[in-house]
């Protein structure tokens, strides 16, 4: 057995981790315990990727097996993480479509968390860009699926957070891009509420976030930098710039985890004022960033979890529906400063319409935050929890680690569906992890 | 169109191998894969050709069939510029030291064969004028534990006929480089403790490979603290190493 946490390091459970080197062995592997799910590269910062008995590690799968360079389409294993990717695709003229907030994930992650980017609002999700998948399913066989074949298995897979199966393969559609270039435009707010039409303006961007300030308060409560980007086109490039810049490996690592004495209300005060106000400086007119920093601001620190201490820390990534998002979030928010100890990050998106039947996306405003794992913060986080859900929002099981299964059953109303369809791929019950025991599974841990 | 060049992987199953052919063929040389059975090689080959554009092919070679090395060398469609040996076989040391068998296997898979086939395409390289041959040899080469010796003698065979071929090759315009990759992160590995911050992973190698070709470098020990850790080691008096316990 070894102990095996998510990027948040909270919980940390004992699991056998396989590393199968072939199809047939991840089969086997499936076959030989009672609870099983497939990891990627660990990035989910909860009890995802952690089998109830057994995990399987899936990075060694990382071959692609096809690619057509006209079309960009894709066929690949599901342990080559996103990053191989960029830099692979990338100088040859294609990226994903859609890339979350770190490039080190896994495709077969990102599938199975159907991950979101900063162009969810227009082009969806992970998933809707993603043609079939090969599933090694809990009953034992291997098929492929596809909006119009075993299409139930498809949307249960996608956004399913590994639960129908193991995902072996994809195929999928990589944009074409013109540079490794993203033309971004810095808009800074007062307000919460000036953030949020700042983020609906910023609809028709291909691109948008907004980082808030969680330290602001009273009238500055919510002010924000609103982040909006397009993919630079070759013409818009100095002569003799570098079409493409590759990403490089992070420069700094967190050597050691830092005593949580660290972070605290002045540090992350200082940071927050700092940070806004840089921010600020550079808003109004356009300037280019290479795709890297503005994608991936965080992959610049390997282990930057170890900032949070032993203990870890949790994200709360909620979604809130469109009407009445506004008093909500400014509620959740007001509560998040009074407390004083809230994260260096907090993020703010809007979402379209999500594609798999657990999909976190719906149709409103996401807000991410990171808490340090200490004090009464679980207590907390139940109390925000009961804002979302009587808003009638729903929380990312990428991120979570600790929500309550009425919480989850409220958010997610299709889990019936899933249930039914996971059944039908796994009549025995082979795949199980952590999360599942934990918000949905009728055998209890 | 210009002549692209090509790099010979030979163990081309291994994870250092695929990382090894990925770091080459991404730098525009077409590769051909060689391995025991062929077939298994046709998922990495494909992913070459996916991912770089370049030619990758498959080739069937066995360490341990030494009469076939002549006919294997031959039999490719073209000499390649660099030829690369990954081939290795960690074994179990204990079992080693009373089964003649496995202990002629691990001998044989990490010093006889290798040094062979790599001896064979020196002379090819030298007929022709140039070339580039890199060994993957091993920091257990370097001195003999208790724990490894039989590896570790292999290797350090392994690891000297490539210094003398290096000092006769280099008169003839071929280049020999010698790898000591130090603890890896592969399934040879798995399961060992090995030390965190000396372990890398096998792109790292792959990379330091590709380097050192480039640069016609000698000798690379993959992780720079290994060249100090083996400097201290080589270094403790024989009456001291053999009281320690590695």
């Amino acid at each position: 057995m070894t102990l095996v946490s998510g990027w948040g390091r909270f919980p940390v459970v004992d699991t056998d981790v396989l590393r199968p080197r072939s199809f047939m062995a991840i089969g086997e592997a499936v076959a030989g315990a009672s609870g099983t799910v497939a990891r990627g590269n660990g990035r989910a910062y909860g009890d995802a990727g952690i089998g109830a008995i057994r995990t399987i590690a899936m990075t060694g799968f990382d071959r692609v097996r096809s690619f057509d360079p006209v079309t960009g389409r894709i066929r690949l294993e599901a342990g080559v993480l996103l990053s191989d990717l960029i830099d692979t695709f990338g100088p040859r003229g294609f990226l994903p479509f859609v890339v979350p907030g770190t490039r080190f994930v896994s495709v077969g992650g990102a599938i199975a968390a159907d991950v979101h980017g900063k162009n969810h609002h227009c082009e969806g999700g992970f998933g809707r860009y993603v043609d079939s998948i090969l599933l090694r399913t809990g009953q034992g066989e291997i098929i492929e699926a596809s909006r119009e074949e075993n299409s139930d298995a498809f949307f249960a897979t996608v956004g399913g957070m590994g639960l129908t199966g193991v995902i072996l393969e994809a195929t999928m559609r990589l944009r074409p891009v013109e540079t490794g270039w993203i033309r971004e435009r810095v808009v800074s707010t007062s307000d919460l509420g000036a953030a949020m039409r700042a983020l609906d303006a910023g609809d028709s961007a291909t691109y948008s976030v907004a980082w808030i300030d969680c330290v602001a308060r009273g009238s500055e409560l919510g002010r924000s930098l609103i982040y909006l980007g397009e993919h630079a086109r070759a013409g818009e490039l100095p002569d003799g710039a570098d079409a493409f810049p590759l990403g490089k490996d992070p420069a700094l690592a967190v050597p050691v985890d830092l005593p949580s004495i660290t972070l605290n209300r002045y540090s992350i005060r200082a940071f927050n004022e700092l940070y806004y106000r840089m921010g600020a400086k550079r808003a109004g007119e356009s300037h280019r960033v290479s795709l890297f920093p503005y994608f991936f601001p965080l992959d610049s620190i390997s282990a930057w979890n170890r900032i949070y201490g032993r203990r870890g820390f949790l994200q709360h990534q909620c979604v809130i529906p469109e009407h009445g998002a506004r008093d909500v979030l400014g509620d959740i928010l007001e509560r998040v400063t009074k407390r004083g100890d809230a994260s260096f990050l907090a993020v703010l998106k809007k979402l379209g319409q999500g594609d798999g039947i657990l999909s976190f996306p719906m149709p409103g405003y996401t807000l991410a935050l990171d808490f340090p794992m200490r004090g009464d913060i679980l207590n907390f986080l139940d109390e925000i929890d009961r804002l979302v859900v009587a808003a009638g929002g729903r929380l990312y099981l990428a991120k979570d680690a600790r929500q309550s299964r009425a919480t989850f059953e409220a958010g997610y109303p299709a889990l019936q569906r899933f249930k039914a369809i996971r059944k039908s791929l796994d009549l025995a019950g082979k795949i199980r992890s952590k999360l599942s025991q934990r918000l949905f599974d009728e055998v209890q841990p | 169109m210009t002549s692209r060049k090509t790099v010979l992987v030979l163990g081309g199953s291994s994870d250092i191998a695929r990382a090894t052919a990925r770091a080459f063929a991404k730098a525009g040389y077409d590769v051909q894969l060689a391995g025991r059975d062929a077939a298994v090689l046709e998922p990495d080959a494909a992913d070459l050709r996916a991912r770089y554009n370049v030619e990758a092919s498959r080739w069937t070679f066995d360490v341990l069939d030494t009469a076939s090395f002549e006919t294997f060398a031959s039999g490719l469609p073209a000499l390649p510029d660099v030829v690369i040996s990954i081939v290795g076989l960690l074994g179990a040391q204990e079992s080693a030291q009373s089964d003649l068998e496995h202990a002629t296997t691990i001998m044989r898979s990490n010093y006889e064969g290798p040094a062979l086939i790599l001896g064979l395409f020196a002379e090819k390289f030298l007929a022709r004028g140039y070339g580039t041959i890199v060994g993957v040899s091993s920091v257990a080469g370097d001195r003999g534990r208790a724990s490894n010796y039989v590896y570790g003698s292999a290797k350090a065979g392994f690891s000297a006929f490539l210094s003398g071929l290096r000092a006769r090759a280099s008169r003839g315009g071929v280049h020999i480089v010698t790898v000591k990759p130090g603890f890896v992160r592969t399934k040879m590995t798995e399961g060992m403790k090995l030390i965190g911050p000396l372990t890398v992973e096998a792109q790292v190698v792959g990379d330091a490979i590709l380097n050192a070709v480039q640069r016609r470098t000698d000798v690379v020990y993959v992780s720079g603290k290994w060249r100090l850790v083996m400097l201290i080691i080589k270094a403790l008096p024989e009456a001291i190493f053999k009281k320690l316990k590695f």
